[in-house]
């Protein structure tokens, strides 16, 4: 189902990454390291002659870097931070062009299809003005909300099309999703009981997460977060749960609620108020077609996103793996926890590259119209590592993802017991606590 | 209908921001001096002669601020601005503008300001002291109000004969009478000596006011020169600073609006140390990805400790700074 690159016995490779890259280091890619200070965060750089301390999973699956040394790990991210470098000394006229032109491109298809469906009375504007917002929209929240919220962009210094000022067509403030994706999700790529984009806490996507009764229902939360996916991300990224359940204080979750019920007002009367109250008579038909529109594209970015980090052959890291984590450790991390898709320039471009997860994953900041370009290096680099590189066309890996909310939905097989002993038992128990919980009530009232 | 929008439509259309020009066309004056044409955006609410004003304008995509004086003058029918750029060796901005620049490019622009300029109630004797590009601001007082001026004389250095800025215009006014030009050309002539020199080329400087642009080192030459005649008053002086940062191991930064002043050594992030000074510091990540730090460097110079590059800052500049990666790289300040 996924495509993944074979291993190479590194003992016996000639061509032994640490060497290859030790000649590197003096070349006109890499810049002379600043001095090294012990006192700053691993995360900043490549740290030499560190001992590798391996942090198995629960559930016992082979570490994929185990045949890796400290040294390999450290050459593979110099390696790494070579090619990022390479590219960020060479963004210039032809890349601003590039992100310009598609806002302009954006701003355009946009407008018209708003126009368009000012008629939408007549099917065929209907049609026509719906397919072009719901690309319209895709590449907002994809090419360009997403990428220029990573900051991908900030080197032009151009207020306009800046991490700080950008907003999108989304009901979450970007300032919420920037702290919940760039922060969290980026940092904690993976790490279980960290990364909370890992099932996005109402699913389980591996062995190594607990199951619960409640993951039974998974495949139908999945599909329902798909189709609303804009408000399952805005819910996230405010931190629902805790706002609900008072674990946030109200000081902090207020500004946030806030911010965000401005957004979402603002999204929804653009979408279901002004824009159809513009169309008059093509009032009904306007609203229908933002609204299937906007499902649209919840489903295919979250399409995407599933891809990202959900088929089968992506791994998974224990929750104290991080602790020391180098800059090198870091990057395999990104690597082995990511997942590609391949295909055509379309598909790129409506994924806003993140079908160049692996690359994107690696160096966040990256102008998205530059991933292509690294992919094959990164892949090369895989394969002389031994590590796997995860990738496969979008039908594939979708249907890859999707396999896994529907698999692990159910308990993993114990040596001593069915998945459909543990599911019943789980019933079980499910039915005597909640009848206990009741008695307590009622214990409770009479008292 | 979204801001932006409209400005990708129209970024000329009143309300834009930040404030737009078009270039309309570039004239060389000399072989390394150019005045670009500028249409202003709708929302330009004009300028006094002898004010500057802040152009951006993208080079390899990045955008780069610098200030020019407006040679312009104020009843053109075509309501073009003007500024006049001399290409100096390694200036990005002024390189470019000279021999690369084309009709039809958008750059960004701020409303004119600066106070080196004329007082309403025009003195009747004025004293122009001009070096090199520094002929601009006071080129646009002559355009628009030589009229006014009854008394003029000015003096202007320049290397050679060639390399006079609107040598032909000035030569000009002087030969109509308008003004009395001294032209030094100081590969031949030597540098203007004000001790020596003033008393015989305008005996009656004392009585002038004197307005005075050029390389630092004429400026303060005509402060002190002044300042020693007790007529400290009557010179009004516009400076270019071209700044020169020395990317050294660390340096003192301050923040400018809670005021804090931190000594930063060259090998820690920006953040680190101001945390350490008991600054609330906005943070994310700590490493570099998710630009929740991100902090506008106004001044001074900064390393990213990933990979050793050097940013700067000129004062005004707003270079967005990742603080959780950037080390002090001599003294700078940052907003925040």
């Amino acid at each position: 189902m996924t495509l993944v690159a074979e291993p190479h016995p590194v003992a016996t490779d000639p061509t032994m990454p640490s060497e290859r890259s030790g000649q590197r280091a003096g070349s006109a890619f890499a810049p002379p390291a600043p001095p090294v200070d012990a006192r700053v965060n691993p995360h900043l750089r490549l740290v030499d002659g560190k001992e590798r301390v391996l942090h198995p999973k629960p559930s016992g699956r082979p570490d994929p870097t185990a045949h890796l040394s400290a040294a390999d790990i450290e050459a593979l991210g110099r390696e790494l931070d070579a090619i990022r470098q390479t590219v960020m000394d060479s963004r210039g006229a032809d890349d601003a062009a590039y992100i310009r032109k598609v806002i302009a491109f954006n701003r355009y298809l946009e407008l018209t299809s708003r126009a368009i469906l000012l008629f939408s009375l007549f099917p065929p504007a209907w049609l026509v003005g719906t397919a072009g917002l719901s690309v319209a929209k895709i590449i907002d929240n994809m090419e360009l909300g997403h990428n220029i919220l990573h900051g991908q962009w900030d080197w032009m210094r151009d207020p306009k099309i800046h991490s700080t000022t950008w907003e999108w067509d989304h009901v979450t403030p970007a300032a919420q999703w920037k702290e919940s994706h760039n922060e969290t999700h980026h940092t904690y790529t993976n790490v279980l009981g960290r990364d909370n984009d890992l099932g996005y806490g109402i699913m389980r996507v591996d062995a190594d997460q607990p199951w619960h009764l409640a993951n039974l229902g998974q495949p139908l939360y999945s599909f329902i977060n798909a189709l609303f996916f804009e408000w399952g991300i805005a819910s996230y990224d405010l931190k629902l749960h805790d706002v609900i359940t008072g674990k946030m204080p109200r000081e902090e979750s207020k500004p946030r609620v806030d911010a965000m019920l401005t957004k979402m007002r603002r999204q929804v009367l653009k979408d279901y108020l002004i824009h159809p109250l513009l169309s008059g008579p093509s009032f009904f038909p306007t609203m229908g077609a933002n609204f299937v529109a906007t499902i649209i594209r919840n489903l295919w970015s979250n399409g995407v996103i599933l891809c990202g980090h959900f088929p089968f052959g992506v791994d998974t890291f224990a929750y104290d793996s991080i602790e020391g984590e180098t800059r090198g450790e870091w990057y395999v991390r990104q690597m082995l926890g990511s997942a590609n898709i391949s295909g055509g320039w379309l598909v790129h471009f409506m994924s806003g590259n993140l079908s160049h997860q692996i690359e994107h994953h690696l160096f966040p900041d990256l102008p998205s119209n530059r991933y292509a370009q690294v992919a094959p290096q990164v892949r090369e680099i895989c394969q002389r590592y031994g590590l796997h590189y995860v990738t496969g066309s979008y039908p594939r890996q979708l249907a890859s993802a999707w396999a896994k909310v529907f698999v692990y939905a159910l308990p993993d097989k114990e040596p001593d017991r069915s998945r459909g002993q543990i599911v019943a038992s789980a019933v079980k128990d499910a039915f005597v606590a909640g009848k206990a919980k009741r008695a307590a009530k009622r214990a409770a009232k009479l008292a | 209908m979204p801001a932006d929008t409209l400005d990708v439509i129209n970024p000329l259309r009143p309300g834009a921001d930040p404030l737009a020009g078009r270039i309309e066309r570039i004239h060389l004056e000399t072989a390394d001096a150019a005045t670009v044409f500028i249409k202003p955006g709708a929302d330009w609410s004009g300028h006094i002669p002898g004010q500057y004003l802040r152009f951006g304008i993208d080079i390899g995509g990045v955008r780069q601020w610098r200030t020019y004086s407006l040679t312009s003058r104020l009843d053109r029918p075509d309501g073009l601005l003007t500024i006049t750029t001399k290409a100096i060796p390694d200036g990005l901005v002024s390189n470019h503008v000279v021999r690369d620049l084309r009709p039809g490019t958008l750059v960004h622009i701020g409303q004119a300001e600066g106070d080196f300029v004329l007082p309403t109630a025009r003195p009747d004797k004025v004293l122009f002291l001009t070096g090199g590009s520094g002929i601009t601001p006071v080129m646009g007082m002559l355009r628009n109000h030589i009229a006014e001026l009854p008394d003029v004389v000015m003096i202007h250095s320049a290397p050679t004969a060639r390399d006079v800025i609107f040598a032909t215009e000035l030569r000009e006014l002087a030969a109509t009478g308008l003004m009395r030009l001294v032209e030094l050309h100081t590969d031949t002539d030597g540098m203007l000596d004000l001790a020596v020199d003033l008393d015989r080329l305008v005996p009656d400087w004392r009585e002038r006011e004197v307005w005075a642009c050029g390389p630092a080192g004429m400026l303060d030459a005509c402060e002190t020169h002044w300042s020693t005649a007790e007529l400290r008053e009557r010179l009004h002086v516009e400076r270019f600073r071209t700044h020169l940062h020395a990317a050294g191991e660390g340096g003192t930064v301050t923040f400018t609006k809670t005021g804090t002043i931190v000594e930063a050594d060259g090998g820690r992030p920006i953040l680190e140390v101001a945390e350490e000074a008991g600054m609330l510091m906005p943070h994310g990540c700590r490493m570099g990805i998710c630009y929740q730090c991100v902090l506008p460097l106004r001044d001074g110079a900064v390393r990213d400790l990933r990979t050793g590059e050097v940013t700067y800052a000129a004062p005004g500049d707003g270079v967005a700074i990742q603080t959780c990666v950037s080390a002090a790289a001599g003294a700078c300040e940052i907003e925040h």
